[in-house]
């Protein structure tokens, strides 16, 4: 498998690494991990994608389809540590506009109790 | 340098392919940026051949060549599958996928958005695909 998925729980924050590609092919496990019942309990989802080296529109596509979901339910979703190559794609589609992207860890946290 | 990939209608060449792309831009020296649009755009096509129009069938291949000309790169797919309809193609409107949670369809934006052109033709039982992007 390109893509391991890993989380961490703090409190009603839960943050998922990415480590891998994100291709047609990985990104059914992440489908898997976000429409898991559980991550619903969390108030802030943040998404380090410091070893994300790869996002393809299947990727992007996971994250589309459960974008409405968390807003509907009030949860925030965050990337941070993104590599410029792969923001650049969420740029061309503009979803850099839709989606909060932040630089690090810290940020995101910030945004996060915001 | 070999030029020519050629793989059965399995997901799991999706990563083989992009490997192959990436070591023959390597000497080119592009940018991050830019290598990995070029990458994404071939793998893009090369995932809708392998899902959509070859279902995933292992009995079927598909093959990419790639053609550098002094400013401009040319990537030509092939296969034996059900041709792309370029009629039928519509613009996503992203901030509908998001309203109506839908997961596909934004593919062939990507590419469009990154190659400078995109064909599509037709030829008995064989589908071509061809991406320029000019590199200087």
């Amino acid at each position: 498998m390109s893509m391991k998925i890993t989380h961490e729980i703090k409190e009603s924050t839960i943050i998922i690494t990415l480590d891998g590609e994100l291709d047609a092919s990985s990104s059914v496990i992440l489908d898997e991990e976000l429409s898991d019942p559980e991550i619903m309990k969390y108030s802030k989802i943040l998404v380090d994608c410091k070893n994300l080296h790869y996002i393809s529109s299947a990727g992007l596509g996971v994250f589309i389809s459960h974008l409405q979901r968390f807003e509907d339910a009030q949860i925030k979703l965050i990337f941070f540590n993104m590599q410029d190559k792969v923001r650049n794609v969420f740029e061309i589609l503009g979803l850099d506009l839709l989606m909060t992207i932040v630089s690090n860890y810290e940020e995101a946290l910030t945004i996060a109790d915001e | 340098m070999n030029n020519v990939i050629r793989v059965n209608c399995s997901k799991k060449n999706l990563k083989p392919i992009r490997d192959f792309v990436t070591e023959y831009l390597e000497p080119l020296k592009l940018s991050d940026i830019m290598m990995n649009q070029i990458v994404l755009a071939v793998d893009e096509i090369c995932a809708n051949l392998i899902i959509h129009a070859n279902q995933e069938d292992p009995s079927k291949y598909i093959s990419l060549a790639i053609h550098k000309q002094p400013s401009v790169l040319k990537f030509e797919i092939t296969d034996n599958g059900v041709a792309f309809q370029k009629s039928n193609y519509k613009e996503p409107n992203i901030e509908e996928h998001v309203k109506v949670g839908k997961k596909g369809g934004v593919g062939i934006a990507l590419v469009n958005r990154i190659m400078d052109k995109v064909e599509f033709s037709t030829n008995g039982s064989k589908n071509i695909c061809l991406l320029y992007k000019k590199i200087k």
